[in-house]
Parts: structure tokens; C-alpha cells; sequence
């Protein structure tokens, strides 16, 4: 007789939410944890940096009260206190990942877990904090061990946990660096662009493609591209970062710009080139466990081929998203329990989110991914400034671009950025899920004055009926 | 330990079916050979039987659910002792999941998760549970008497636009609801299905039948014609018949039979056989019908791609229309049978024939076929040929007819006219001329039968 039905290996927003749905499920549920519950989402990713970014933006509302006919004398930040207020919430986001567990009777295994070949599934073997083994066996093994910042140490592209940070180290500032480098323009080099732009560093950030935001619509990268300059940002795109020389208290970055080397002094430096899968003292060579480039390959229901052991979030892959993480928990749990629902995770419909200042959100194709479907396309796109409530906000500047097959009526993609974007774009990602067609969506009544409108003027745009542009 | 019901193979090309009916629920105890539950083929509906005895734990495929894949765990009984409600009903998924398939070289490349499982890429004709809606309107959300047909606004227009009827499509949504991929796969596997020959020679499954283009509402008022939802086995008449039509090279031999000699033997049969037997008209004709197939075996023959197969035994398929449609049993072995055994093997395989209990072995596997219409007063009908079998026969009305006899007489006598339609590219001309021969003799001479 197994010890467990289930054992979760990691306690992120996959992990945990795994380790509720199978307790929900009737299966008595351990997970296993070396730091704090919760994983790198609740302490150190997505959490902290949104109450991070909500300083900076208070600031900036501060900052610019006078749009509002307010005054304010001079609006300052605590750097400390900031940061402080960011390790608050996470550790009481935390503090609640803990009583989840024991509200849902899941034994929490504090230390750092192996595998062994065993069966039915892996026997797990857990190193205490006094490095003490325990060997613990179930039907089921899920790892959820999570992802970290990727370096290049050849290139000099390697954290040192002083000048040259990953997001780890950025999210706890002792003090603002006056010149700060970000490599990487994906949605975490941008975030911490953003939140270190607002409060004042003077920031550049690198990207090796030919512009920010790679993952997302090129028309959206190009409209925040606008934005982030406008504020201050300064951007290099089809740049490279050929070295890195550290100081005593400076970084000397050796870039690529438009094919000339130069070199360039900053106070700090934020790796935020990829993601790697921590893969790593998992035992996962001798199972015969199959990874690619550091992710573990799975199907949909997170089965990684050897009996018994499953793999979810981000240590299979992106997009790195805790909410896809979240649903493969819950995906991959519901199908090895047999659950009369269990459905396979469909990476098609995974909304991507960056809360920089603007926000940026977008689900689904693409206009060149969909272009390259061979479809004809109808396309609609509807300005914040048309738009009341975005006015009354102050915030004109953003824009809804909706993506449909001119056919079918397919919902193909949806691509925004501006303000609240982030809680807008659930909308779409609803209406993609139902596989509601452009006729449903123009049927549907958008409740006024709200943001929302401009996704219905973005349909409406795209049959050629939008009413306020 | 907890026990594992799986689903059963009716036959040995099955590859699916409909879980049709839940006979017990989650707490029920069983017997070993208890009735648990009924699986629906295209053709026929079968009945589970628990082979071990417990406590019904939970049952892993809700009942309507088609396209389930054999060998996938349906439930799952607790063990004499053991308590129903700790049984974990992942036991039986896992095994399924990570067990049985071939895949693990890699989990993607197999993609074996379960609910897709379900709806693989072959078969779509078990649609006998699909939900009565109304296929006249497919746009609309319900039919006349109301249900609700559950599909998705994009799957709505995309099977529209390809022509595809959503009812009898099996909805892998929420609920069972149509998605986008159902329609998809539906459209992927009409266009595969015209151009798989081999697929004539399966018995059972793959549909993929585009249905026609609706009656046209501005020449056909909908109000004027009752539209009647396909069933499994209606759509299976219909592909196989279209493909062996448009397929097979098809060509009739007619021959005129005369009949009193048979009569006047059956007659004597059965006023000597004992009470209960009577052999009928039509079971004399496929005892000859058997020996004619040994006589000539040239003729009992299946063309394939690799070559043509020789049958060793007469295997005769026999048409039974039944409401709905049309089913073809199979006397084994008919050469062999005497003729009291055929007749009680015939009425029983057309009685349940018509109560839609067949076994799939016992309407598949035929290597020739009979089919009588000669109680309607037909005189004369070809027939189409149910491959892969290389033959039909058709029977017409037994009737008196002048005929002018061997000594140049015009008598009045019993005779029937058969046609036999034959697959050219197995049967020749002087084949089947020479199968018709013997068959002829056999009914003329009814006494040859017993050399």
C-alpha cells in the first residue's frame, strides 16, 4: 500500500492548485516544498511585482494629479518601504497557501525531493533541512518544480546576485540604480522596465529580436514600443549584449546597436532572457524521463510516459504563465483521478499578460500567425480614445485589435494594450473557449461606461460597424 | 483489490463502440454474469456481463457516450470486503491511460489522454445515441420536440458551411457539447473515406458520410416532409451500399428455376420431420445455395488488393429487412448444416435480427449473400453486392408458368427467376454462368442435395 495517492513535488500556482483539485478529488494528497509555499509566483514573480507595480503607478497617478485638477506638492517614494509592502502581500498570499493545505488535509513535506524507479509510480525521496532522507511512495507523482531565470555564463550573461540581477534580486532593491540595463524585452525585462522607469532610474533595455514584446502581435509591440519612449525608456531592438564587466559598484556592458559595438556603463543590470525548467537532481535520467531544451515533454494530461509520474507548469514549457500552470494542475489531476470532466490542456487558448505601464493583453493567433493559416481575415481595432470611461480615466492611450476568420466567424486572436487590459481580456478568452462567433459577441450587450466597450467596437470595427470611431 | 471493467471487443475489428445503458449505478452489488450494462455497434446492441462479483465503485463513462475506445475501463467494482467509496476511480483510468496503448516512445506523439480517446480518428457511424435534434435545421438550437442540440456557434457554422449535419456528430465539449474539432474531424474523415477501398472489406465502422445538401426550404416547404435523424444503422446501409455501388464492378446473370420437384420435397421433409421443424422455401435455397459455393468454388471468392481470397466454406449472409434498415446474418458452415439445424439457426438469427440483438460475428463474415423478395410477388430484382463477398443473389416470386417441357409440351409449372450480380474483377462470365448451373440443379433435383 502507497503512503500517498498523490504526491506534488513544488508548491507553485501548479503545484498547489494540483494538490487542492486532487484533494477535492478524494485522493490523500501530499505535497513536497523546499522554500515557501506558494513558489516563485506568490514570493518572488507574479504577486510581489504587481504590488510593486501598483507603487509605481499610485506614484504616477501622484505625479500627475495635476490632469486631474489635484495638487499635490511633490509626490516621493521609500524605496524600503515599497519593497516591504511587496514582501508583505507575498507572504500573506503564502500564509494563505498554507492554510489551503490545511484546510484540504494535504500533508505539506518541508525539503527537497528525488525520484527512484519504483511502481506503480516513482518513489519520491525528500532531504530535510538537517539532510536527513525519507523515502515516500504513491500511485501518483506530479512534479511542479518550476522554472528560473535562464543565464549565459560564456557571454557574460550570468547573475551575481549584486550588479547583474535576475527578477529575484530586483524585486528587492536596497537602493534605485540611477542607469539600469534590462535584457530581454519579454514581459518581465518590460515589467521591471516599467516599474524602475516610473520611479525614476534612467533604464535601456536590449532585445535581440526586432522589437520589445516578441511574443505578442507585431502591431502592439510597435504601439507600446511608442509608449515606453514616450515615457523616458530608451529601447534597442536587433541588439545584442556581447559581454558584461563587472566593477566595484558598475556593470560596462559591451552592446551591438545597429551593427556597431559600444560600450555602455550601468549601476545594475536585469537578466530576463528566458526561462529554464528545473529539471535538475529530479533523478530524471535514470526514469528515463524525456526533456527538451530543460522542459520535460508531456501530453495533455501532463503524463510524461513513465508510469505513474506527471509533469505541469512551467517546468513543461511555456507559455510561463502561473494560470497555465494552474489549469494543467487541474487538467492533469482530473485525468489521472479519472474525473468525469478530465479534459486535455489546450495550449491554444492561454491568455499572456504584462503589467507594465501600459498593460498589455492578448489571447490566441497573432495577425502574422493567423495570416500564415492562409485565412482571410477580418480585422477590427478600436482606440482608447474613443472610448468615455478611458477618457474620464485619463487614460486615452491603448488600443483593442480583435482578430476574426472572415468565414467561420472564429474568434482567432485578440490583442490589447492600455490600461486594465489585464482584466479585460478574460472577455475573449471566454468567448474563444465557448467558440462564440463574431454575430455573438455584436449581440452581446457591453455595459456603458465601461473599458469592455472598446472589445465590443473592436468586433464591431471588424465588420465594419463600429459606432464611436 | 478493486476490480476493472473494461470495455469488450464485440468483435475482433472493433474498435469502439456506444456505451449505450447503465444497468447498475454506483453502489449496486453485482454477480458474476449480472447484466451490467449495453454497448451499441452500428448494427447491434450488446449486453455486458460482470465477470466478477462486488460493489459497483464508480462508473468512469457516462451512458450515451460514443466512441469508446475498447479496453478503456468503464468501472470499477470493489472486492468482496473492500468499501466502494475508498475505491479510487483513477485506479482504472491510470492503467488505461499509461498502460494498453502503444505509445510511450513519447507522450506527445501519442496523445493518448483519455476523453480524446474517445472520438479517435475511425469511427463515427455508432451514432445510435445521438441526440434526437433536428437535422432539417441545423442553425437551429432545437428540434420539434424540443431537445436541446449542445454545440458551439463556431462548430454551428463550420458544419454548415461543409454540409456536415450536427446531429450524430459526438460533442467532446462540455456536456457533450459539438466543439469545433468534433465538426473538424467529422469533415477530415468525409473526405478521407471516399478514397480508403480497403475500407469495403471492414465490416463495421467507418461513417464519414457527407450527407447530402439539405432539401432546399424554397422548393421542399419543411413542413411538408417528416425529416427522419439517421441512425448507426442507416448510415452504415448507406455507406456500405454507395461504396460497393460505385466500386464494384457489378454484372447480373438471370436464370429461370423451376420449383415443383423442391416443393414436392419439402413437403415430404416436413410432414416427415418432427413437430416444431419446418423447413421453409428459403432455407432450401441456401442449403443449394451452400453447395452450389462448394460445386464452384471459383466463385466463392473476396477481391482484395493483395489478391483474391478463396473461402474453404460457404459462409451465407441472408438480407433481413428490419425496421430502419437492413441486415445481413450469417449461416457458418451452411454446406455442412442439415437442413433442421439451418432452419431453427435461420429463425433465430432473423428474430433477433429484428429485435436489433445481433452479435457483430453473427452479421459479419458472410462470403456470399441471398436475398428473397419473392414474398412480395417480385418476379424478378438484382441485387447489390455486400462486399467483400463476391456475389448476391436475388430471388424472385415462385409462380406458375407456361412452359414448354423436354417433350415440346406447353405444361403449367412452379418457376422463379433468380439474378446473381458478381464482381467482375473476382467473377467471370462462365463462373457465375457455371455457379448459376449448379445451383439450378440442386433446386431441380432437390435429391442431389443429400449426395
Amino acid at each position: 500500500m502507497s503512503d500517498f495517492d498523490l504526491i506534488v513535488v513544488g508548491s507553485g500556482p501548479g503545484g498547489y492548485v494540483a494538490a487542492i483539485r486532487a484533494s477535492q478529488l478524494g485522493l490523500k494528497t501530499a505535497i513536497v516544498e523546499k522554500e515557501s509555499l506558494g513558489g516563485v509566483c506568490l514570493n518572488w514573480g507574479c504577486i510581489p511585482t504587481k504590488a510593486l507595480l501598483r507603487s509605481a503607478e499610485v506614484l504616477h497617478l501622484a505625479r500627475t494629479a495635476d490632469q486631474f485638477g489635484l495638487k499635490i506638492d511633490k509626490a516621493d517614494f521609500d524605496l524600503q518601504a515599497v519593497v516591504k509592502r511587496s514582501r508583505g502581500v507575498a507572504s500573506q498570499l503564502s500564509g494563505g497557501v498554507k492554510h489551503l493545505m490545511k484546510k484540504n488535509k494535504i500533508t505539506v513535506i518541508a525539503g527537497t525531493a528525488r525520484l527512484e524507479q519504483a511502481s506503480p509510480a516513482p518513489r519520491v525521496v525528500v532531504t530535510d533541512t538537517a539532510g536527513q532522507d525519507t523515502g515516500y511512495t504513491a500511485a501518483h507523482v506530479i512534479l511542479a518544480t518550476g522554472a528560473r531565470a535562464r543565464a549565459i555564463p560564456q557571454a557574460g550573461l550570468a547573475p551575481d546576485g549584486k550588479l547583474i540581477w535576475t527578477y529575484r534580486e530586483a524585486m528587492v532593491p536596497d537602493a534605485l540604480p540611477k542607469r539600469l540595463l534590462v535584457i530581454g524585452s519579454g514581459a518581465i525585462g518590460i515589467e521591471f522596465a516599467s516599474f524602475y522607469n516610473e520611479l525614476g532610474s534612467d533604464v535601456t533595455v536590449v532585445e535581440a529580436m526586432d522589437r520589445i514584446l516578441p511574443a505578442e502581435d507585431a502591431e502592439v509591440s510597435a504601439f507600446a514600443h511608442k509608449a515606453f519612449e514616450k515615457q523616458g525608456l530608451t529601447l534597442h531592438t536587433s541588439a545584442q549584449v556581447k559581454g558584461l564587466t563587472r566593477a566595484e559598484d558598475s556593470v560596462t556592458a559591451e552592446l551591438t546597436l545597429n551593427g556597431q559595438t559600444e560600450k555602455q556603463t550601468f549601476d545594475r543590470v536585469i537578466l530576463a532572457i528566458g526561462i529554464v525548467g528545473n529539471v535538475e537532481g529530479l533523478g530524471l535520467d535514470a526514469l528515463g524521463v524525456r526533456v527538451d531544451r530543460s522542459h520535460i515533454v508531456v501530453d495533455g494530461f501532463g503524463r510524461t510516459g513513465v508510469p505513474g509520474l506527471y509533469a505541469i507548469g512551467d517546468l513543461t514549457g511555456g507559455p510561463w504563465l502561473a494560470h497555465k500552470a494552474s489549469h494543467e494542475a487541474v487538467t492533469c489531476v482530473e485525468g489521472l483521478a479519472g474525473a468525469t470532466d478530465a479534459h486535455a490542456f489546450d495550449a491554444s487558448n492561454v491568455p499572456g499578460c504584462t503589467y507594465s505601464h501600459p498593460q498589455i493583453a492578448s489571447v490566441g493567433l497573432t495577425e502574422a500567425q493567423a495570416r500564415e493559416t492562409g485565412r482571410k481575415l477580418k480585422i477590427g481595432r478600436f482606440p482608447f480614445v474613443g472610448n468615455g470611461k478611458a477618457i474620464a480615466l485619463g487614460a486615452g492611450d491603448g488600443l483593442v485589435k480583435t482578430l476574426f476568420d472572415a468565414e467561420t466567424g472564429e474568434l482567432l486572436g485578440a490583442h490589447m494594450v492600455g490600461a486594465e487590459v489585464t482584466e479585460l481580456i478574460q472577455g475573449y478568452v471566454i468567448a474563444r473557449q465557448g467558440e462564440l462567433t463574431e454575430l455573438d459577441l455584436m449581440h452581446t450587450i457591453f455595459p456603458h461606461p465601461t473599458l469592455s466597450e472598446m472589445m465590443h467596437e473592436s468586433v464591431l470595427a471588424s465588420q465594419g460597424q463600429a459606432l464611436h470611431i | 483489490m478493486s476490480i476493472e471493467i473494461t470495455m469488450p471487443a464485440l468483435s475482433p475489428t472493433m474498435e469502439s463502440g456506444t456505451l449505450a445503458k447503465w444497468l447498475v449505478k454506483a453502489g449496486d452489488r453485482v454477480e458474476a454474469g449480472d447484466i451490467i450494462a449495453e454497448i451499441e455497434t452500428d448494427k447491434a446492441t450488446m449486453e455486458v456481463e460482470a465477470v466478477d462479483e462486488g460493489i459497483v465503485a464508480h462508473l468512469l463513462v457516462a451512458a450515451g457516450t460514443e466512441e469508446v475506445a475498447v479496453n478503456r475501463v468503464i468501472a470499477v467494482l470493489a472486492e468482496e470486503g473492500e468499501d466502494a467509496n475508498a475505491v479510487p476511480a483513477g485506479v482504472g483510468q491510470d492503467a488505461d491511460m499509461s498502460g494498453g496503448e502503444a505509445d510511450p516512445g513519447g507522450p506527445q506523439g501519442g496523445s493518448v489522454a483519455a476523453p480524446a480517446r474517445t472520438q479517435p480518428a475511425v469511427q463515427e457511424g455508432d451514432s445510435g445515441a445521438a441526440p434526437a435534434a433536428a437535422p432539417g435545421r441545423p442553425l437551429a438550437g432545437s428540434d420539434a420536440a424540443g431537445t436541446r442540440l449542445k454545440a458551439s456557434p463556431l462548430a454551428r457554422r463550420i458544419a454548415a458551411q461543409a454540409g456536415i449535419a450536427l446531429p450524430g456528430l459526438t460533442g467532446s465539449g462540455p456536456h457533450g457539447r459539438i466543439i469545433k474539432k468534433d465538426v473538424e474531424a467529422a469533415i477530415g474523415r468525409a473526405k478521407a473515406a471516399p478514397v480508403t477501398p480497403s475500407d469495403a472489406g471492414r465490416g463495421v465502422g467507418a461513417d464519414g458520410l457527407i450527407l447530402p445538401q439539405l432539401l432546399d426550404d424554397r422548393i421542399y416547404d419543411p413542413e411538408s416532409y417528416i425529416l427522419e435523424p439517421l441512425d448507426g444503422m442507416r448510415r452504415t446501409v448507406a455507406r456500405r451500399l454507395t461504396e460497393s455501388f460505385m466500386q464494384v464492378p457489378h454484372f447480373p446473370l438471370n436464370v429461370d428455376i423451376a420449383l415443383d420437384r423442391l416443393l414436392t420435397a419439402r413437403q415430404g421433409i416436413n410432414d416427415a420431420a418432427p413437430d416444431g421443424v419446418k423447413i421453409s422455401v428459403n432455407d432450401l435455397l441456401i442449403k443449394a445455395s451452400a453447395l452450389a459455393l462448394m460445386a464452384e468454388p471459383d466463385c466463392n471468392a473476396s477481391y482484395t488488393d493483395r489478391g483474391i481470397a478463396y473461402h474453404k466454406s460457404a459462409h451465407v449472409s441472408v438480407a433481413v429487412a428490419v425496421d430502419g434498415g437492413l441486415i445481413t446474418p450469417v449461416i457458418r458452415d451452411a454446406q455442412t448444416k442439415g437442413l433442421a439445424a439451418l432452419a431453427a439457426e435461420m429463425k433465430d438469427l432473423a428474430g433477433r435480427a429484428r429485435a436489433r440483438k445481433l452479435k457483430p460475428q453473427e452479421y459479419t463474415g458472410g462470403t456470399f449473400s441471398i436475398s428473397n423478395l419473392g414474398m412480395f410477388g417480385v418476379k424478378s430484382f438484382g441485387s447489390i453486392i455486400n462486399p467483400p463477398e463476391g456475389m448476391i443473389l436475388s430471388v424472385g416470386a415462385g409462380e406458375k408458368r407456361a412452359v414448354v417441357d423436354a417433350a415440346g409440351q406447353i405444361v403449367a409449372a412452379t418457376m422463379m427467376s433468380v439474378t446473381l450480380s458478381c464482381d467482375h474483377r473476382v467473377i467471370g462470365g462462365a463462373e457465375g454462368a457455371r455457379w448459376l448451373a449448379a445451383f439450378k440443379r440442386f433446386v431441380e433435383t432437390p435429391e442431389s442435395m443429400l449426395l
